[in-house]
């Protein structure tokens, strides 16, 4: 089973949900009160509200295509949840979307360009951004808010030295496949098989490579980590570079989806992004984490979306929506860990009402 | 000659030079930039961005953010508008009052969320970001307030002068002696600084966190409430997305500034001059014939050039210090 074996996990990972008291805790409680459970729980409400208010949207072919509107923020959570979990952050991204779309927009229409080359400068932009950020934050230790604010204006503002109020929109039609296509026959859309793939890379990478396993300390304890020999500015380099490189690729979904590029592409996607890694279970102060959350946790803020829109609610009041949902994500897991504590100590109560005053001193 | 070599250090010091210096730059390519009435409508145009970058140095001052500031303004500032709109009898002290009011609301829900609750002030100011911009749609339906909405009163409130300053000007002066002397002169100002500089000195020196950690939000919040009145008074509309990316504009003020982003150190003058200096680098991009489309890359460039030197500077210094340290 391994939606149970990603629980566990995640409860090594994340003690910030259950006190990290692993020890005397029964493990019904500590699955009930996982955080991928309760992420869960949301996702399987979110989609019970929308099929009673909207007739549309338990329909298998209009969901697949619904989820082409949020993978492209998806797939940038990925990495920025390593970003995240090093205790770092990066609120480029969007910026870094504009300025590859731009120069993917110019290898169209002004260097005429082959369909093979777009894909390719799109994301090599991404890299190269995403590289420029980890090496100002590595090198010279500064801190990857500051950097990252800075270098947001600069993509941008490249953007719009480049294009101004113009609009790059001759894309040649074969590049639409891969926002709008879908695989064979089938009304699986490119873009999520994309994503599965990419999540599943994603979660090899972080749960199963030693790699992950050094994301995890330097975001824990990154004194210790180099102590024991981790190379903590090149783990954090690669997290960034990572994160350049999927804006990369998210701008060629993006791009090809809408086939246009103006200079103010994806405003505000950061914080969408950082809101879906967050709800997801990743600490903000890093060290803690775990793939399956934030894949629930995208799905979840999607369909959200998807719902509201199906029921004409503006985009700027979704955003109440999301901003509260981010707070409450973050509150829950207070509320969850005293639940989890009164949960241990009836069990433990029951416990030692069955085995006599033996363990009573342990239950305390 | 050591004393002249300490003032350039000084992070102040150099930023005034380093004004004059573009600004010479600048006069040679448009001579129009050094009239009186050029840098009093460059002092003018940049106040609402001191008011809120001052706001916003108090919370980076504590090692937090808000960046909310810029939906607050928007927030305020509608609603100000819709009430002026609605009741045009009510004087404007009625409607400063109410932008205070309305600050202090949005303030002081930043400020639980980040002392009580205990949430990291940039995932609580990302959520309320959304929160408060989506708020305005929800009083204005989506509409416009538009000048001819407004009563005359409102839409002189920022044009008022006395001796030759404008009501935006005082109001920044103000703000800026207000936080000046808090963070010089009073204990509480002097325990921001302890908070960010040290967390746990500051614990163990029996500094009470939750005010501290409180305090700088609802300064915050009652200054984005003033400026959001200013803000729809002088532009003479209130729009669902006034003052958007303006949360950045007052974090680069603070970081060029000298503000260190982690906390515990800036001056309020030095913000100040790190809002004026962007002030100066908008309006020569305008006289100088350059498109405005290069504003956003030259500000970004600056952010990180102040960010390097911030970062370098801070370094020598405490090296500076060590080595002090092994000589005594």
């Amino acid at each position: 089973m391994s939606a149970n074996e990603g629980a566990r996990e995640s409860s090594k990972a994340s003690p910030q949900v259950g006190g990290g008291r692993s020890v005397g805790t029964p493990r019904w409680v500590t699955v009930v009160t996982s955080w991928e459970m309760v992420l869960g729980m949301i996702l399987v409400a979110i989609f019970i509200l929308n099929t009673s208010i909207s007739p549309y949207f338990l329909n298998a072919n209009n969901m697949l295509d619904a989820t082409t509107s949020f993978l492209e923020t998806a797939t940038i959570a990925l990495p920025m949840m390593l970003v995240i979990i090093c205790a770092d952050i990066d609120i480029s991204v969007a910026s870094i979307i504009s300025l590859s779309s731009v120069f993917m927009g110019m290898g169209a229409q002004v260097w005429h360009l082959s369909l093979f080359w777009l894909p390719v400068i799109g994301i090599a932009v991404g890299l190269i951004a995403g590289l420029l950020n980890g090496i100002i934050i590595t090198r010279l230790n500064i801190p990857s808010i500051a950097v990252t604010i800075g270098t947001m204006s600069l993509f941008r503002g490249i953007s719009y030295v480049i294009l101004g109020d113009q609009a790059y929109t001759k894309y040649p039609a074969a590049f639409e496949f891969f926002g709008q296509g879908y695989i064979g026959s089938t009304h699986i859309p490119f873009e999520l098989l994309l994503f599965i793939v990419l999540a599943v890379l994603f979660g090899f990478l972080l749960h199963r490579t030693p790699f992950g396993r050094k994301v995890f300390t330097v975001g824990n304890n990154p004194v210790a980590a180099r102590f024991s020999g981790v190379r903590v500015q090149n783990i954090r380099l690669a997290a960034f570079a990572l994160n350049g490189l999927m804006s990369g690729v998210a701008a060629v979904l993006l791009t090809s989806r809408i086939m246009s590029t103006r200079p103010n592409i994806a405003d505000g996607w950061e914080l969408q992004i950082i809101t879906a890694v967050v709800m997801g279970g990743v600490s903000i102060l890093g060290g803690k984490g775990n793939i399956f959350g934030v894949i629930l946790a995208i799905f979840s803020l999607g369909f959200l979306r998807y719902g509201m829109s199906l029921v004409n609610i503006p985009g700027t009041v979704m955003n109440i929506v999301t901003g509260f949902l981010l707070i409450f994500a973050i509150l829950l897991p207070g509320v969850l860990a005293s639940a989890r504590r009164v949960l241990v100590v009836r069990s433990a109560h029951a416990r030692s009402m069955k085995d006599g005053d033996a363990d009573s001193e342990r239950a305390g | 000659m050591k004393s002249v070599i300490s003032l350039l250090r000084r992070r102040e010091v150099s930023l005034v030079l380093f004004g004059i210096v573009l600004c010479a730059v600048v006069a040679i390519r448009a001579p129009r930039f050094l009239d009186p009435s050029n840098l009093q409508y460059i002092l003018n145009d940049t106040s609402i961005l001191i008011m809120v970058a001052l706001g916003q140095f108090l919370v980076i001052l504590i090692g937090g953010i808000d960046l909310s500031v810029a939906s607050g303004i928007a927030l305020a500032g509608m609603i100000t508008a819709l009430v002026n709109h609605a009741v045009p009898g009510i004087p404007m002290v009625g409607i400063v009052a109410l932008a205070l009011a309305v600050g202090l609301v949005l303030g002081a829900f930043n400020g639980f969320l980040v002392s009580v609750a205990g949430i990291p002030p940039i995932i609580t100011t990302l959520g309320t970001l959304s929160i408060y911009r989506g708020t305005v749609f929800l009083f204005s339906g989506g509409a416009w307030v538009s000048a001819d909405e407004m009563t005359k009163p409102f839409r002189d409130l920022p044009h008022h002068t006395v001796l030759g300053f404008t009501t935006l000007m005082i109001a920044a002066l103000i703000t800026f002696v207000l936080i000046a002397v808090f963070l010089r002169f009073t204990r509480t100002g002097r325990e921001l600084y302890g908070v960010g500089g040290n967390l746990t000195a500051a614990k163990y020196v029996g500094i009470k966190l939750r005010k501290v950690n409180f305090l700088p939000f609802l300064i915050s919040g009652l200054i984005v409430g003033i400026a959001g009145l200013l803000w729809v008074s002088r532009y003479a509309s209130a729009q669902n997305d006034t003052a958007s990316g303006f949360e950045l504009q007052t974090i680069a003020a603070c970081v060029i500034g000298g503000v260190s982003i982690s906390g515990g150190t800036g001056s309020a003058i030095g913000v100040v001059l790190g809002a004026v200096l962007l002030g100066i680098i908008n309006n020569a991009l305008t006289l100088t014939d350059i498109s405005p489309f290069w504003q956003m890359a030259i500000q970004g460039f600056v952010i990180l050039v102040a960010i390097v030197t911030n970062t370098l500077m801070d370094r020598r210094n405490q090296r500076i210090l060590l080595a002090r340290r092994t000589l005594v």
